[in-house]
């Protein structure tokens, strides 16, 4: 029987297996942040041991830091706090840090695949369950708790069952206005955010092979949001166009010896998939959530619906009434309070390519907040030298400094009580960018649409 | 890890089902850098009122026994996943929770954590709430060599399961980490031929 790309990287990272017990998995590289790392150094310190590899863990500064004025000292407390002892940890153990500052600071999901630190075949952690991000190279990459994070710290291993696997399949060419973001808002909203509960998603297609290295980052990040372990998609010439020279990919015949091997990553024909799903690229269009989770998602131009798939009725009432929105409602022409263009599903250059060519020339809403986050250095210096920042600025956006920001309202940077907020990000649970907060998820160009006419926008009539 | 092998002491009760990780210990409590501490305030919002009153009728604060023991409803520790809960738990002093159903990642937090949960079928634990009501100073063994659960009456004797990694490592007092840093030879072979 054939192998999946799943399996052949799995078994490449097996270890051992305990009898009556999980695999031991060996990680790669593994990416730590201000957070979800504390308890685990402080894990290591009990047990009087250092970091077994520090050399394959990487660190940053990203879910609490604030997005302005990041030279001066953090103001809030226990954000520094956090930020101070990420920093005396990484000293201490000789891991690399991209603190605050640093050129190649980031969101720790759009900094890996930028520097090269992700590549396929590799199995890669961290402690935020969006690392799914990663697979989009071809490798295994998950989420982890504090108690794995500090395994991983002293052994490079972590304990696992295998997964069963699921092949999502969508063939076909996408229409004009639809982006990658579209995609996986799609195939959340027909198999529910509990659709892949248990499994480990690899994405193939026609559709899936024509996309960026970026779009197909959005996608393998929201597998999370399907209540997926993962998501992963075979390399090809796409992948290995992306990787080549960036900083710590090999070079020259080295690169070239590490191609060959990296084509070898994918499904056989044969292979056997726990379950398998097929779409057609033609039935996608521009994509928006009503709801409050990821899976409660239409076509822009739909109404919004009774009930959704898999949800008591309670719940799907409790929702709109959170939302403040009724069934039979078009959310097109709705008013809108902030624009949020930002977080590690859509903040990469090629996102803010996008949402500037839609804005360029143009002038926000006078209703609108609109925040545009990069999500590293590396992308605000790109940004900063195609002249992309100065269009956000001009049409009257807050061009900010890198940090996950209001996806997750860690920072300041929340979206107020009762305030729709419509966003690249990837959650939205009742406050999750703030107290009281509403989202309504989207791809930047919808976003961007929005921010310009002040009310949600139909990508597809911006002529 | 601390190593678990036999126990003896009184029951901490708390007849209540589907006692959720936030009943645990509330998200408020979380901002620590620590893992330590949590214990002071487990069940806190079960102990103390808004003005940190003592809640006269919750078990904690009527049955002064320094159990090691918790007895709970069915579903103990559903909700979130944070790992906060099994720490609580343990650091307030307990060594065993005995339910008739856990959350699963609850389960797995407390064993990684010394803390040992077993089940054991509802009627049983219904008959030991009613024993422990009519006498909070019975004393009850846990013995995990031989999976043996007993009253010192002899009234409830009871075996109990447990997955057999789950009990060396209690037993030798090893977490995963524990166990994971003894096979370091064979990482490192692993990584010669992963690396070559
Ligand atoms: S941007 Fe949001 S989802 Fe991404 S790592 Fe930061 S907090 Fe997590």
């Amino acid at each position: 029987m054939g192998k999946t790309l799943f399996d052949k990287v799995w078994e490449n990272h097996l270890v051992d297996k305990i009898t009556n017990g999980p695999s031991i998995l060996y990680i790669d590289k593994h990416l730590i942040h201000e957070v979800t790392s504390p308890q685990a150094f402080s894990g290591l310190e009990k047990r009087g041991i250092k970091v077994f590899r520090p050399d394959k863990t990487i660190a940053t500064a990203d879910h609490n830091v604030p997005t302005v004025d990041q030279h001066l000292p953090i103001k809030e407390a226990l954000s520094r706090n956090q930020v101070e002892t990420l920093t005396k940890n990484c000293k201490k153990h000789g891991i690399k840090l991209y603190g605050l500052g640093h050129k190649y600071q980031g969101i720790v999901h759009v900094i890996g695949p930028e520097l090269g630190i992700t590549q396929p075949g590799m199995t890669i952690v961290c402690g935020d369950s969006h690392t799914s991000t990663h697979g989009a190279f071809g490798s295994i990459a998950f989420g982890i708790g504090t108690s794995e994070v500090e395994m991983v710290l002293s052994s490079q291993c972590l304990f696992q069952n295998k997964p069963k696997t699921m092949l999502i399949e969508i063939e076909g060419d996408l229409k004009d206005g639809v982006y990658s973001k579209d995609i996986i808002l799609y195939i959340i909203s027909k198999i529910t955010a509990a659709g892949g509960t248990g499994y480990f998603v690899e994405y193939a297609g026609s559709a899936i092979r024509s996309l960026s290295m970026e779009s197909r980052m959005t996608i393998c990040n929201m597998s999370i949001e399907m209540g997926a372990r993962g998501g992963m998609i075979a390399p090809d010439d796409t992948t290995f166009k992306y990787l080549k020279n960036k900083k710590f990919v090999p070079k020259n015949e080295d690169f070239e010896l590490k191609v060959r091997e990296w084509k070898k990553l994918r499904s056989d024909p044969n292979a056997k998939y726990d379950k398998v799903l097929k779409f057609d690229a033609s039935d996608i269009d521009p994509m928006i959530t009503y709801g409050t989770n990821p899976g409660m998602g239409i076509k822009i131009d739909e109404e919004i619906p009774n009930n959704a798939l898999n949800t008591s009725e309670e719940s799907f009432s409790k929702s709109l009434k959170y939302m403040d929105i009724k069934t039979g409602e078009k959310l097109l022409g709705k008013k809108i309070d902030y624009v949020f263009i930002g977080s590690c599903t859509n903040s990469r250059i090629e996102d803010l390519r996008i949402a500037s060519k839609i804005i360029q020339g143009k002038k926000k809403a006078e209703n609108i907040n609109a925040w545009v986050i990069p999500g590293s250095k590396t992308v605000e210096k790109i940004a900063i030298e195609e002249g992309i920042d100065k269009i956000f600025k001009e049409a009257g956006f807050e061009f900010r400094q890198p940090g996950c920001s209001a996806c997750l309202a860690m920072n300041e940077d929340k979206i107020p009580k009762g305030k729709y907020c419509v966003s690249t990000s990837n959650r939205n649970f009742e406050g999750r960018q703030g107290p009281g907060s509403r989202t309504f998820l989207v791809s930047p160009a919808t976003a961007a649409l929005a921010a310009i006419k002040g009310v949600i926008s139909d990508i597809r009539k911006n002529k | 890890m601390e190593k678990f092998n036999k126990l003896d002491s009184s029951i901490m009760p708390i007849n209540i089902e589907n006692i959720d990780t936030d009943q645990i210990i509330p998200a408020r409590f979380l901002k620590a850098i620590s893992r330590e501490g949590f214990g002071d305030n487990l069940f806190r919002d079960w102990r103390y009122d808004s003005d940190d009153n003592l809640i006269k009728d919750f078990s904690f604060n009527t049955i002064n026994n320094n159990s090691k023991i918790l007895l709970a409803g069915r579903n103990f520790g559903c909700g979130s996943s944070r790992e906060h809960a099994a720490w609580a738990v343990y650091d307030y002093g307990f060594r065993v929770v005995i339910s008739s159903f856990f959350a699963d990642i609850f389960k797995n937090n407390s064993l990684n954590n010394g803390l040992l949960v077993f089940e054991l079928s509802q009627p049983k634990i219904d008959k030991i709430f009613e024993m422990v009501s009519k006498n909070p100073n019975l004393i009850f063994s846990v013995d995990l060599e031989n999976q043996r659960f007993y009253s010192q009456d002899f009234l409830i004797d009871e075996f109990f399961s447990i997955n057999e990694y789950n009990k060396t490592c209690l037993i030798k007092g090893y977490d995963n980490i524990d166990y994971i840093l003894s096979q370091k030879n064979k990482i490192i072979d692993f990584e010669k031929k992963h690396y070559e």
